[in-house]
């Protein structure tokens, strides 16, 4: 045994360090992951989700009603975007995630107030994401107990003292329960495939690159498209027993109610994966060993996360943080499988969520394309 | 198979090849034929463009400029059929090391489409002596059974060309030998190998040699032309001090290598009568001085330092 050694320990330091600027990629994610964690977690999640899109079915006009209203949206909690005449129409919203609220108030509103009859609000939540209802929904059972004491004056003074001038019935569609997993179990479904699908394509083409394998498969009369394709179908087949397997245990461990098709979901599920694999693709075509390609994929899988609505409302969000999230395809899976299973939604109500996907795959398939070409020569 | 080969003895032919990364001409105009049935040597010191013309050769890379067919296919517009018909062996061992042999080999054949695969496959494995590791993972394997497989694998679609780029670097004097006998008997079948070395003793054993040096071509022909044009005078000394000697001649006009063998020293030079003049200087008569015939090491390390001079 020799003695701990200053000067052994610091040439190792410094060989370390040397790799490290080496390796210009590596080092750039050192600095920008912590970046990116610190701009999603510090400006862009929000567990207290505000302004949601609400629809206002308001069957009495009356100054009560307004004041009711304005106190709604005094809350900060609400953001009135549609009024609605129907029941109907309301659930189509609902159905389609266009709203998450719509308030209805009934036509014997007023009446009922002066009466001093309590009259009852209800309040239609679309609860696949307990997290985005829940503190509005605990602001207005706050609201409930002076909204309307301000008009309430003079003779009318005496509907005061009651517990609530007004009765709020919420009603949490989809999931009435407000059962957490309903709406995690689901979601897991992209991010799990998210995560596999990236990195394994990022690793398989970078890991023929650096192991000197892919100058043998270019020697030979293979064509890179069949290469990629090759390369993709083997995954698509694991993504589809991941699939399986989430859906299995989101029956028979968490009961997630299913109430859409699930051949539907299957099909759909192909685009999403597809769109992973393409992502995978692009990224080993840009990395130059397999620890970038990992790394890429993280800086990739990091937003899919946290700016999806998977684990934070996605409504809670700021503008910019929905825009990026607007341009995940997760974002758009995690919609297309809360629909189909928590709220039985059909190929019609998840149409605006496919195209988006579809572009995405597009885009970067194209990308992955071009840069494997230049790989070429 | 339809060959569009004008001349059918002439397998690589081309002229004039030239490519450039960047500013930096990698290969500069290089003519070069190799016939049917022939080893063709390619000998040159590392980075002096030996892998990019291989890389030109097979398809793998496009030439930026000059012409030529390869098998009769055209190497700048038939990549493609170029790619079936030849056999390319990279520098570093590049097939699947968490496969089997046997899978490997399958791998291979199934890519190239060869008819009768499992035949071909088992064919393989017993002409190179690996029947009994088929199952064994390539990443296990020694250096020299590494070697063989890759061999076995660029063979088994039964290419016209074979080009290797340094098949035996690494490999054992046993395991070189009888890689080169498998390498003549394959040529007495009709292949062509065009093979890249830094062997000396395997330069010898090619019908015919060519040296490049910073993306240029030297000189190529036979062993003996290689040797004869070259022009260069050797002499060999032996006796007591040589190291004195040796340090006493370098840098004196006329003496470009001195180089110690043992208990010898080899002095050549291209100037006869400055390196007899050089010589002379230092003549003891405790020495002995005897004029040989210039080793192939010594004229690579010639025209080396002569292009050195031209190029760089």
């Amino acid at each position: 045994m020799t003695r701990f050694s200053l000067h052994r320990l610091w040439a190792i330091v410094l060989k370390e360090f040397i790799q490290m600027k080496r390796d210009r990629v590596t080092f750039g994610m050192m600095v920008g992951i912590p970046l990116m964690q610190l701009m999603l977690f510090g400006f862009a999640i929000n567990t207290d989700p505000k302004h949601l899109p609400t629809a206002i079915r308001a069957a009495d006009q009356g100054p009560f009603a307004r004041t009711f209203i304005a106190a709604l949206k005094q809350s900060g909690y609400f953001h009135f975007v549609r009024e609605t005449a129907t029941e109907q129409e309301a659930q189509q919203l609902l159905q389609l995630g266009e709203v998450q609220f719509v308030i209805n108030i009934p036509p014997d509103f007023s009446r009922k107030l002066l009466r001093g009859e309590q009259p009852s609000v209800l309040i239609e939540a679309d609860a696949t994401d307990p997290a985005a209802t829940g503190p509005a929904v605990a602001a207005v059972r706050a609201l409930a107990d002076n909204v309307l004491n301000r008009d309430l004056t003079g003779s009318l003074g005496g509907l005061r003292s009651r517990s609530g001038a007004v009765d709020f019935q919420i009603h949490a569609h989809y999931n009435p329960e407000n059962i957490t997993q309903y709406n995690v179990v689901p979601g897991l479904m992209g991010v799990v495939l998210t995560m596999t699908m990236v990195v394994i394509t990022a690793l398989a083409i970078t890991r023929e690159r650096e192991r000197g394998t892919m100058e043998n498969l270019l020697a030979t009369p293979v064509r890179p498209f069949e290469v990629m394709l090759g390369k993709i179908l083997p995954y698509i087949a694991v993504g589809y027993i991941q699939i399986s397997l989430i859906l299995v245990a989101a029956h028979f461990i968490f009961n997630v109610p299913m109430l859409g098709s699930l051949p539907l979901l299957y099909a759909v599920a192909l685009l999403f994966i597809a769109a992973n694999l393409a992502v995978g693709i692009t990224f080993s075509t840009l990395a130059q060993n397999q620890l970038q390609a990992v790394q890429m994929a993280f800086f990739f899988f990091l937003p899919s996360i946290l700016l999806s609505g998977f684990m934070f409302p996605f409504r809670g969000m700021p503008e910019w943080a929905q825009w990026i999230g607007t341009c995940l395809p997760n974002t758009h899976f995690i919609r297309i499988v809360r629909g189909i299973l928590l709220k039985g939604n059909g190929l019609v109500e998840i149409t605006p969520e496919i195209w988006p996907l579809l572009l995405f795959f597009v885009v970067a398939m194209t990308i992955g394309g071009l840069r494997y070409r230049q790989t070429l020569d | 198979m339809p060959v569009a080969n004008p001349s059918p003895d002439l397998v690589i032919d081309v002229a004039g090849i030239t490519k450039r990364f960047g500013t930096k001409t990698v290969v500069n105009a290089i003519d070069l034929q190799v016939r049917r049935g022939e080893i063709f040597g390619f000998l040159g010191p590392n980075g002096s463009g030996k892998t990019t013309f291989i890389r030109m050769l097979c398809g793998l890379l496009t030439p930026d400029e000059g012409t030529g067919t390869c098998l009769g296919y055209d190497v700048r517009s038939q990549q493609v059929e170029i790619k079936r018909h030849v056999g390319y062996m990279t520098q570093k061992f590049s097939y699947y090391e968490d496969l089997s042999i046997r899978e490997n080999l399958d791998f291979v054949a199934r890519i190239y489409g060869v008819p009768d695969r499992a035949a071909a496959v088992q064919h393989s494995l017993e002409r190179l002596g690996l029947e009994k590791r088929s199952q064994q993972l390539a990443g296990q394997l020694s250096g020299g059974w590494k070697q063989r497989l890759a061999l076995a694998a660029c063979l088994i679609h039964s290419p016209q060309l074979l080009l290797l780029d340094e098949p035996t670097a690494g490999v054992d004097p046993k395991a070189r030998r009888e890689f080169w006998d498998e390498i003549h008997q394959l040529a007495a079948a009709g292949l062509t190998v065009l093979i890249t070395t830094h062997y000396m003793d395997e330069a010898e054993r090619c019908h015919r040699l060519a040296y490049l040096a910073y993306g240029n071509l030297l000189t190529h022909g036979t062993l003996d032309h290689v040797l004869t044009s070259a022009k260069l005078t050797t002499w060999s000394v032996s006796g007591p001090d040589l190291q004195a000697m040796a340090a006493r001649l370098r840098g004196t006009p006329g003496v470009e290598q001195v180089v110690a063998f043992g208990n010898t020293l080899h002095v050549s030079g291209r100037d006869a009568t400055a390196l007899e003049t050089a010589i002379a200087a230092v003549r003891e008569p405790r020495h002995d001085w005897k004029k040989i015939r210039s080793g192939l090491e010594d004229v690579f390390i010639s025209l080396m330092d002569e292009a050195r001079d031209n190029f760089a």
